[in-house]
């Protein structure tokens, strides 16, 4: 089992690491990305990011699809350990952007010294300010 | 830190949410303890607000209104850097620094009672176009630090401290502002702080650049 770090925790998934690429079912790809495989491409909602012509078997492998691949085709981070178990991957900039431009503060679930998880959107109706601090 | 603020304007809509960046299980507890807040303080193990919101530092802060919009991105607190200026002979800080300290903390804090105040008619409410000039532009190679770094404390999690250590390091070349994900993986002295003579050589390097760039706000002490 391979893990995946993303900014909302980690999760395992049967994929199969090939240096920087990462194999795995377009489900299990749909299910950590949201972004479902169709015959136009990678698609999330109503937007698609078509495969690039002639590179369609670095994408997609019978029901397989390669993260790698696709997330560097976003532009997204995605990086891994040295024995390629473990991975990470970032917000799309797409994504990102479009978050950044309706300046809506990011949603987050965090919790408190005690365990219990507060989200952002516990606060709505209230201004806040969204203090970092740290002990080191 | 914000305690008497939140007992003095706690009760007109208004409340803090302090998010510790802190990695280490166990290491913001006392901290909070000793505060004794009535604001919730959240621990942040993966810094997920610095990806989030483009923090590279503390004491930083976002005002968001009760929308739930960015009134004010990420920008140091209140803050000022008088520890560059601690004269060794002294054995202190000169007066002028620790003044510019109180004058920048006090300049902070009233520009949040007046938003409290007075909401969008604040002065120091920003405009969407200020917010987007004043933001971090998207930058892969910070985007890959924050992934980076994100994999290293999962990596430290399971033990693997020399693979956790490769990731922090090129992430800190990769974002090289951040002080928060240096100060997060660097050596810490007794109490917890990174502040030993590696800290001292990085500050050094700043040269002219500041350690907490001046915040642009009305009422802030000129720069010198």
């Amino acid at each position: 089992m391979t893990t995946i770090v993303t900014l909302t925790g980690s999760i395992e998934v049967d994929a199969a690491a090939e240096g920087d690429e990462l194999w795995m079912t377009a489900d299990d790809l749909r299910q950590l990305t949201g972004y479902e495989l169709k015959p136009e491409g990678f698609c999330l909602d109503e937007v698609c990011v078509p495969v690039p012509r002639g590179q369609e078997s670095e994408f997609v492998r019978g029901s397989e699809v390669n993260l790698g691949a696709f997330w560097r085709q976003l532009d997204a981070a995605i990086v891994h350990d040295e024995g390629g178990a473990s991975w990470s991957i970032g917000e799309p900039p797409t994504e990102r952007a479009l978050r950044v431009d309706s300046l809506v503060a990011p949603d987050f679930t965090l919790p408190d010294a005690a365990g219990r998880p507060h989200s952002l959107s516990d606060y709505r109706g209230q201004k806040v300010l969204l203090a970092a601090w740290a002990s080191w | 830190m914000w305690q008497r603020l939140v007992e003095e304007i706690g009760d007109r809509g208004f409340t803090v949410v302090a998010v510790a960046l802190d990695s280490e299980p166990g290491a913001p507890e006392p901290w909070i303890e000793a505060a004794n807040p009535t604001y919730p303080v959240l621990i942040d193990r993966a810094h997920l607000l610095s990806e989030l919101y483009g923090v590279v530092n503390v004491p930083t802060a976002v005002w968001i209104d009760e929308a739930g919009r960015i009134v004010r991105p990420a920008e140091v607190a209140g803050a000022y850097e008088a520890f560059r200026y601690f004269d060794r002979e002294q054995g202190a800080i000169p007066g002028e620094h620790l003044e510019r300290s109180k004058q920048v903390r006090r300049a902070y804090l009233d520009a949040i009672r007046d938003w409290v105040a007075r909401g969008a008619a604040s002065e120091h409410v920003l405009s969407p176009g200020e917010i987007q000039q004043r933001r971090q532009a998207a930058d892969p190679a910070v985007a890959e630090a924050h992934a980076r770094f994100r994999l290293g404390q999962y990596l430290e999690g399971r033990g693997d401290d020399a693979g956790a250590r490769a990731q922090f390091d090129e992430a800190s070349r990769l974002h090289p502002e951040s002080w928060a994900i240096w100060r997060q993986t660097a050596e810490k002295l007794e109490n917890g702080i990174a502040g030993g003579p590696a800290f001292a050589a990085q500050v050094a390097a700043l040269g002219e650049r500041r350690y907490y760039p001046p915040v642009e706000m009305a009422g802030m002490p000129p720069e010198q």
